[in-house]
C-alpha cells in the first residue's frame, strides 16, 4: 500500500472528496517553492502534484509553461526536484507526492536510476502526460515494479473501446481530463463530467479524480461532489507567477480545499 | 549467395511505429485515439488506387511533377571531378518539396471529413504549401509559427495570409519553430473533432514519420528512374540537406536496398558544431530524446531540457531530426555529416554564377558537401543531390551576410 492507497482508504473512511494541488517546483526558486509546498498539507491539501519543469510542456497552458520557464530560469533541475520532495519528507511522511511531467528529463537521467531516486526521495506515484498506454515498457512497468504508483491520464477522447487499455496499468487514482485542451482552459462543468466518470468507475476500482479547468471553490466543490477528487493547478500557479507572498498563496489553497471538502 | 539473408531497410517501422530505438508514439492520452484513427485511416488509403490516381493527377498538374533532374555540368567541370546531378524539387509549385506531403496529408484529411487544418512552420515554406493547398480545396487553415521567425520571414507570412490562411504568432517558449510544433500540439488537443495537423517534416508520432516519408518518396522514385534514362544506371552517391529531414528522406528512401548507393545526409552545422550548440546538428551534437511524439536525436542539455538549435537557414533550424534518419544513422546505412553556415553561403553563390540557379539555404548545405568531395571523385562517379527549394526567400539572409544593403540598391 503506497501512502496514495492509505490516503484515498482514509478519505473514504471519513467520507471526504480529494483535494489535489499542483505547484511547479522550483518556481519562482527553489526556497520558495518548498516554503509553499511544506505549507500545502495545512492548507488541505490531501495529494500534492509536484510539477517537473520542462522546456517543452506541450499539455499545458501559458500559466503552467510560464512556471516551468522561471523554474528553469532559476536553476531548476530533475535531481533538485526530487530534493526537494526529501526535504519536504523530512517533516511529513503522509502526505503523497505525485511527480507529474514529460518524459524527456527521466529518460536522459536513465528510468533505472530515476526510479531508485525518486524511490528514495519519497515521491509516491508518477503522472507522465507523454507516455501513453502503448509506451508502457518504457516507464509504467518498471515503475510499478519500484513499488511507485503510475497514474494514468482519461481524456474525453478516451472512448469505452480504449478504456480498459488505459485503465490497465494504472494505480493509486485514475486522473480524467475534464476537457479536450489545454492545462488552465475552459472551465469544467460538472455536468459534463460526471457521466464520464461513472463510465470510468464501471471499469475501474481505483478512484477518479478530476482535474483541467478547475480554478475556483465552486468548480472544485461541483466536480468533486461527482468524482472522488479535484485537482487544481493553473490558479494556484496563477498567484504564485503574480509574485503573491507564500502565506497569500496558501490562504487561496485552503478556500480550494474547503471548496473540495464541502462536496 | 547471401541474398537470401539479406534484410530490407524499407521495411519500418514496426506496429508500433519504431525504426528499431527510433519514432513510437509519445502523445498526451488526448492525442492517442486521434492518432490511431489517423494510422487506421492511412493504412487504407495507401492501398487505395483512387487515393494516388488523385495524388499523382494534382502532382502533375498543379505542382508540376515530375521535377527534372539536371546535369550540372559547369559545376561538374568547376570542382573537376565526380558527375554532378541535380533533383530539381525547388521548380515546385510554391518553391520547395514541401508541397509533395501537403497534398497527400489535405486529400486524407478531406477523406476523413476534417475541414480546418492546422501545420506549424519555421521559415514558412511548409506553411506557405498547406496554406496552398487549403486554399485549392477551400479549407480553413491555421499556421503556428515562432514570433522570432514571423519577424525574419515576412514575405512568406504575407503569402500565407494572401492564399486566407491565419497565421498565429508563437510567443510561448522562445518563439521558434519548436514552440510553434508545440502551440500546434496543444491547438489539436483543443479541437480533436474538426481538425486535421498537416506535420511538415518526417518527425512526431506515428504514422507521421512513415506517412510523410511515403509522401516525399515520389522525389527518389522519380530521381531513381530519370537516372536511368540519362546514366542508364543508378547514382553513386546521394545526397540531401536535413532539419526535420523530409526532403532527405524523400529521395534516401527508394535507394535504401540499393547497396551501391552511398547515401549522405548533411546538417546545419551552423557556427561550427562545438560545445557551445551554436548549430542545428542533432545527429552530430545530440543525444538520444523524446520530444514531439517520437524518440530521436535531440539537441539538449544534461537534465534533458531542449536546447534551441542554431543555423543561418530558418528551415534547419529544429533540435531534433526524424526518426528514421536516427535509425539509419544508428545502422550506419546512411552517414551524416554538417556544413558551417560559412560553407553553405559559398555554395548557395557558387550556385547562382555557375549554374544559373538560386538555391535555398537549406539545399545550400547538401550543395556545399558536394562541393567537398566532388573533386576528389573519378569523373565517372555520379553524385545525385537534392535541390529541394529555391532560394528567393533567403535573398534577404544572404544579402545580409554578404554586406550588400538592399535598402541602398533600390
Amino acid at each position: 500500500m503506497t501512502r496514495i492507497d492509505a490516503k484515498f482508504a482514509a478519505l473514504s473512511a471519513a467520507g471526504k472528496k480529494a483535494f489535489v494541488a499542483y505547484v511547479m517546483a522550483g518556481d519562482p526558486d527553489y526556497d520558495t517553492s518548498l516554503e509553499v509546498v511544506k505549507g500545502l498539507p495545512g492548507a488541505g491539501v490531501d495529494i500534492i502534484e509536484l510539477g517537473l519543469p520542462f522546456t517543452d510542456p506541450m499539455a499545458d497552458g501559458p500559466t503552467i509553461q510560464a512556471a516551468g520557464q522561471r523554474a528553469l530560469e532559476g536553476g531548476m533541475t530533475l535531481e533538485k526536484t526530487l530534493a526537494l520532495a526529501a526535504a519536504f519528507r523530512e517533516t511529513d511522511d503522509t502526505t503523497p507526492i505525485v511527480l507529474m511531467g514529460y518524459y524527456n528529463p527521466i529518460y536522459s537521467r536513465g528510468v533505472d536510476t530515476f526510479l531508485a531516486d525518486a524511490k528514495a526521495a519519497g515521491i509516491d506515484g508518477l503522472i507522465i502526460v507523454d507516455l501513453p498506454p502503448e509506451e508502457d515498457d518504457e516507464l509504467c512497468i518498471p515503475a510499478q515494479k519500484a513499488g511507485l504508483n503510475f497514474i494514468r491520464l482519461a481524456t474525453p477522447t478516451t472512448d469505452d473501446n480504449r478504456l480498459p487499455r488505459v485503465l490497465q496499468n494504472t494505480s493509486g487514482f485514475v486522473y480524467y481530463v475534464s476537457i479536450t485542451g489545454i492545462t488552465g482552459s475552459a472551465e469544467a462543468q460538472a455536468d459534463d463530467v460526471a457521466p464520464d466518470v461513472a463510465r470510468i468507475k464501471g471499469g475501474t476500482d481505483l478512484p477518479v479524480v478530476v482535474g483541467f479547468g478547475v480554478k475556483t471553490p465552486e468548480t472544485a466543490r461541483n466536480i468533486a461532489s461527482v468524482a472522488d477528487g479535484a485537482v487544481v493547478g493553473s490558479a494556484i500557479v496563477a498567484k504564485i507567477g503574480a509574485g503573491e507572498p507564500v502565506g497569500d498563496v496558501l490562504a487561496f489553497v485552503k478556500t480550494l480545499a474547503d471548496g473540495t471538502h464541502a462536496a | 549467395m547471401a541474398n537470401d539473408l539479406f534484410n530490407s531497410f524499407m521495411t519500418g517501422p514496426d506496429e508500433n511505429g519504431r525504426f528499431g530505438l527510433f519514432g513510437g508514439r509519445f502523445v498526451s492520452e488526448t492525442l492517442m485515439p486521434l492518432i490511431l484513427e489517423l494510422e487506421k485511416q492511412y493504412e487504407i488509403a495507401k492501398t487505395d488506387e483512387t487515393f494516388w490516381a488523385e495524388m499523382h493527377d494534382l502532382w502533375t498538374h498543379y505542382v508540376g511533377r515530375p521535377s527534372p533532374l539536371y546535369f550540372a555540368e559547369r559545376l561538374t567541370d568547376h570542382l573537376g571531378g565526380a558527375k554532378v546531378y541535380m533533383k530539381r524539387d525547388e521548380l515546385n509549385h510554391t518553391g520547395a518539396h514541401k508541397i509533395n506531403n501537403v497534398l497527400g496529408q489535405i486529400i486524407l484529411a478531406r477523406r476523413m471529413g476534417k475541414t480546418r487544418i492546422i501545420a506549424e512552420t519555421g521559415a514558412g515554406q511548409h506553411g506557405v504549401a498547406t496554406a496552398t493547398v487549403c486554399a485549392k480545396f477551400g479549407l480553413k487553415c491555421v499556421v503556428y509559427m515562432g514570433a522570432h521567425d514571423v519577424e525574419r520571414q515576412a514575405p512568406n507570412v504575407f503569402r500565407m495570409r494572401l492564399l486566407g490562411a491565419q497565421v498565429i504568432p508563437v510567443t510561448s517558449g522562445r518563439g521558434t519553430l519548436k514552440d510553434a510544433m508545440n502551440d500546434a500540439l496543444r491547438d489539436w488537443v483543443t479541437n480533436v473533432r474538426d481538425t486535421f495537423y498537416c506535420i511538415g517534416t518526417v518527425a512526431g508520432p506515428h504514422p507521421y514519420p512513415a506517412m510523410v516519408r511515403d509522401f516525399q518518396a515520389i522525389i527518389g522514385k522519380e530521381a531513381k528512374e530519370q537516372m536511368q534514362a540519362a546514366e542508364g544506371r543508378l547514382p553513386d552517391t546521394i545526397i540531401a540537406a536535413i532539419g526535420g529531414g523530409s526532403n532527405a528522406m524523400g529521395l534516401f528512401y527508394p535507394f535504401l536496398d540499393d547497396e551501391s548507393v552511398k547515401i549522405i545526409g548533411v546538417e546545419a552545422g551552423g557556427k561550427g558544431v562545438n560545445a557551445k550548440m551554436e548549430h542545428c546538428a542533432s545527429l552530430t551534437g545530440g543525444r538520444p530524446g523524446v520530444l514531439h511524439g517520437n524518440r530521436t536525436y535531440l539537441l539538449q542539455d544534461d537534465d534533458g531540457q531542449i536546447l534551441e538549435g542554431y543555423s543561418i537557414s530558418a528551415g534547419l533550424d529544429y533540435p531534433g531530426i526524424g526518426p528514421e534518419h536516427s535509425w539509419l544513422h544508428d545502422i550506419g546505412r546512411a552517414e551524416y555529416v554538417s556544413i558551417t553556415d560559412k560553407e553553405a553561403l559559398e555554395a548557395f553563390q557558387l550556385c547562382c554564377t555557375t549554374e544559373g540557379i538560386i538555391p535555398a539555404l537549406e539545399p545550400s548545405h547538401a550543395l556545399a558537401h558536394v562541393m567537398k568531395i566532388a573533386p576528389e571523385l573519378p569523373k565517372d562517379h555520379i553524385i545525385c543531390m537534392n535541390l529541394c527549394g529555391r532560394g528567393d526567400k533567403d535573398i534577404f539572409t544572404v544579402a545580409k551576410h554578404l554586406g550588400f544593403d538592399m535598402e541602398e540598391a533600390d
